[in-house]
């Protein structure tokens, strides 16, 4: 699996040779393209990476984390789950360390080791998605789009829940 | 955003206030803002070549074919958005590199998409239908192959790491189902205005 990367390079490349493109001109073209877009998400970035490393070393999060854990566990959710389903839509960062923890302390085959992963392979950084594609493109009203991407986060985290019950 | 931003900010703190977390508060106020930058460099230039990689495929046309090899799927989500635009083949482009786990190229195909969608709704403050639906789809995971997942897990002693597979492709199409039921039922229910945008 580990080649993928460079065989996708690859292939666009040669791609480009049999078609008769000037590959490397091409390739200026689009990286420079690419360095200007970097440069104009660059603020929403800042805005929002700090607002969430802020929201969580002040607490916040586990204060919720402590509010919902009873609820959590009475419909079936390990606690220790329910940190990483909240810190995973916000920070991707903060959530794989919170994932790795889970995997070191009950191992990765175990309930919540699976759940976990599981969890962090079928979601997202919601925050960060919309900051960088509305950043790129200067849009301020995002409308519903947090909702339904946090809708979809919500789904992520019952069904991780439900299918490793399910399946393992 | 304008809201979720500032009560963010507000929310954080009240709880510093609260559990007497100053200190670590202003810390991370600095460091989350030097992490950001860290972030945009650590993607820069991976983003730079899969942006130069991109203009290859168009030149040579295999956004193309990747784009008429999944017009019917996004002509039926996407219906404002013209088969043959530009934005169709970078959407191709954005969801062939995610279902591959290409996360350092679906970025910047992504965004050439969004760009492309924002120049059809005639660049407005407000999102269209189409690249909320859009933002959505990005903001749930397609994988088909969780690579770096399934590293994890080796690392810490897994006996499978990949026997989580059918669980993670329910889960995230579950979770890409009921996202793109939640954009759309709430765009048909915001109204009128927001379909003549396109």
């Amino acid at each position: 699996m580990e080649i993928i990367i460079p065989l996708v390079a690859v292939g666009f490349v040669v791609f480009g040779l049999v078609k008769k493109v000037g590959v490397f001109d091409a390739f200026l073209t689009g990286a420079k393209e690419g360095l200007h877009t970097a440069y104009t998400i660059a603020p929403t970035l800042v805005g929002l990476i700090t607002a969430v490393t802020m929201l969580r070393e002040s607490g916040a999060i586990e204060m919720l984390t402590e509010a919902i854990t009873p609820l959590a566990q009475r419909l079936g959710f390990p606690a220790e789950i329910v940190p990483v389903a909240l810190l995973r839509p916000v920070s991707g960062g903060g959530s794989t360390a919170l994932l790795v923890d889970i995997l070191e302390r009950f191992g990765p085959d175990s309930f919540q080791g699976r759940i976990v992963s599981v969890m962090a392979g079928s979601t997202e950084t919601t925050f960060y998605a919309i900051a960088v594609y509305y950043g790129a493109v200067g849009v301020k009203k995002t409308r519903h789009t947090l909702m339904s991407g946090l809708a979809a986060d919500f789904t992520a985290v019952v069904f991780s829940v439900l299918t490793v019950r399910l399946f393992m | 955003m304008n809201y979720i931003w500032a009560g963010m900010m507000i929310i954080s703190l009240l709880c510093a206030l609260l559990t007497g977390r100053g200190e670590v508060l202003s810390a991370g106020l600095v460091e989350g803002a030097g992490e950001s930058v860290e972030l945009l460099l650590s993607i820069l230039g991976i983003m730079c070549f899969w942006s130069g990689m991109m203009e290859i495929g168009r030149r040579s046309g295999l956004t193309d074919m990747l784009a008429r090899l999944f017009s019917p799927i996004l002509s039926l989500l996407f219906p404002k958005v013209p088969r043959d635009s530009t934005a169709m083949k970078y959407m191709s482009l954005n969801i062939s590199a995610n279902l591959l786990g290409l996360g350092s190229a679906a970025t910047p195909f992504g965004l050439k998409a969004i760009k492309e969608l924002h120049r059809l709704g005639g660049e407005r403050d407000e999102a269209t239908d189409s690249m909320l639906l859009f933002v959505v789809m990005n903001t749930a995971s397609i994988q088909l192959f969780p690579t770096t997942l399934g590293a994890y897990r080796a690392t810490y002693g897994s006996e499978a790491p990949f026997d989580i597979l059918p669980s993670v492709w329910v889960s995230s199409l579950a979770a890409l189902m009921v996202g793109v039921t939640v954009a759309k039922v709430f765009s048909c229910a915001c109204g009128h205005q927001s379909r003549l945008r396109g």
